[in-house]
């Protein structure tokens, strides 16, 4: 459904138009709001707050925004207070929290040549991954593990820029204006997230290469 | 030898002084369409005499396409039920 015949729907308390919208979205709430808070429970508790949030704001939403962006926001909101209050309850809560993350490089150093004519150009070339390695990765349960891990391990802003730019498919400015973020800071984000996700999948199929 | 050096320098002046390793630190700016007019060719130079890069770059665009694939858990039943419940509720309260 478009968003305007969706939003003109809700509005009129169309049931079937709120449970289209819950099963389309329930789960990329659940992955975003799992990036802002630490327990499971809480990303729980969080979404069912951003729905009613979602029902009590909807006259209001006036289409400046797509309905996803709104949608996000509205969850980025409030998994932000949560946070906020959850950190403050902590023991200890280090000043912070880390949002400033050591610059990694997007290639493990050691695979350019560090000296020579070649500086800096690869040594071992990368493998060549053919058209089906997405669906191979997702054929194993581990293939599958492996990305999630790696996802979780980002820092939460690394990870909240690229749930929402890969996984959702939101465009960089949405995704700025999501989670209130430059535009240049939002491409450094995706930068080493998206090097630290390729770093894993090729550590991960290199293994798989191997023991076969 | 001078052969080699030769083929080398070509290689390296095509490509544009490039190194591999900014040519991976460049590649979202580059993915992002966010290079400019002579950054762009001088990247494109670089893929076209590296073999490495270009299999760098396809491993980006998998791993892209990957993530943009992750399969979605469906939403449990009794989540479901509940969020309905509570736009029965909201209806009835919004629509007096």
């Amino acid at each position: 459904m478009e968003d305007v015949t969706l939003l003109q729907a809700l509005r009129k308390g169309d049931e079937t138009a709120f449970a289209q919208l819950i099963d389309h979205y329930h789960a990329s709430l659940l992955r975003l709001a799992m990036t802002f808070v630490a327990s499971p429970a809480v990303a729980e508790e969080v979404v069912q707050e951003t729905w009613i949030g979602i029902l009590e704001g909807i006259g209001r939403f006036e289409g400046r925004s797509s309905l996803k962006t709104w949608i996000f926001r509205i969850l980025t909101n409030q998994a932000k207070t949560r946070g906020v209050r959850e950190r403050r309850n902590a023991a200890f809560s280090p000043l912070g929290h880390s949002t400033e993350e050591p610059e990694v490089p997007a290639v493990d150093p050691s695979r350019f040549h560090t000296s020579g004519y070649w500086v800096d150009h690869w040594n071992s070339l990368p493998r060549y991954w053919d058209d089906e390695t997405p669906e191979r990765i997702f054929l194993s349960k581990e293939g599958l593990a492996q990305i999630e891990k790696a996802m979780s391990a980002l820092p939460p802003t690394q990870r909240q820029v690229i749930t929402l730019r890969d996984v959702e498919g939101l465009t960089a400015v949405e995704v700025c204006n999501i989670l209130s973020i430059g535009e240049t800071n939002q491409r450094v984000l995706l930068h080493r997230a998206r090097s630290h996700v390729r770093r894993a999948l090729e550590k991960y199929l290199d293994k798989g290469d191997s023991q076969s | 030898m001078t052969h080699d050096h030769f083929k080398n320098r070509m290689i390296d002046y095509l490509a544009g002084q490039l190194t591999c390793k900014a040519v991976t630190e460049a590649i979202t700016d580059y993915l992002e369409g966010n290079l400019g007019l002579m950054e762009r060719i001088r990247f494109q130079m670089h893929l076209g005499f590296c073999r490495g890069c270009r299999r760098y770059l396809r491993q980006m665009r998998l791993t892209l396409r990957t993530v943009g694939t992750l399969p979605r858990d469906p939403i449990p039943p009794a989540v479901r039920d509940e969020l309905l419940q509570r736009f029965r509720t909201w209806k009835v309260r919004s629509q007096t």
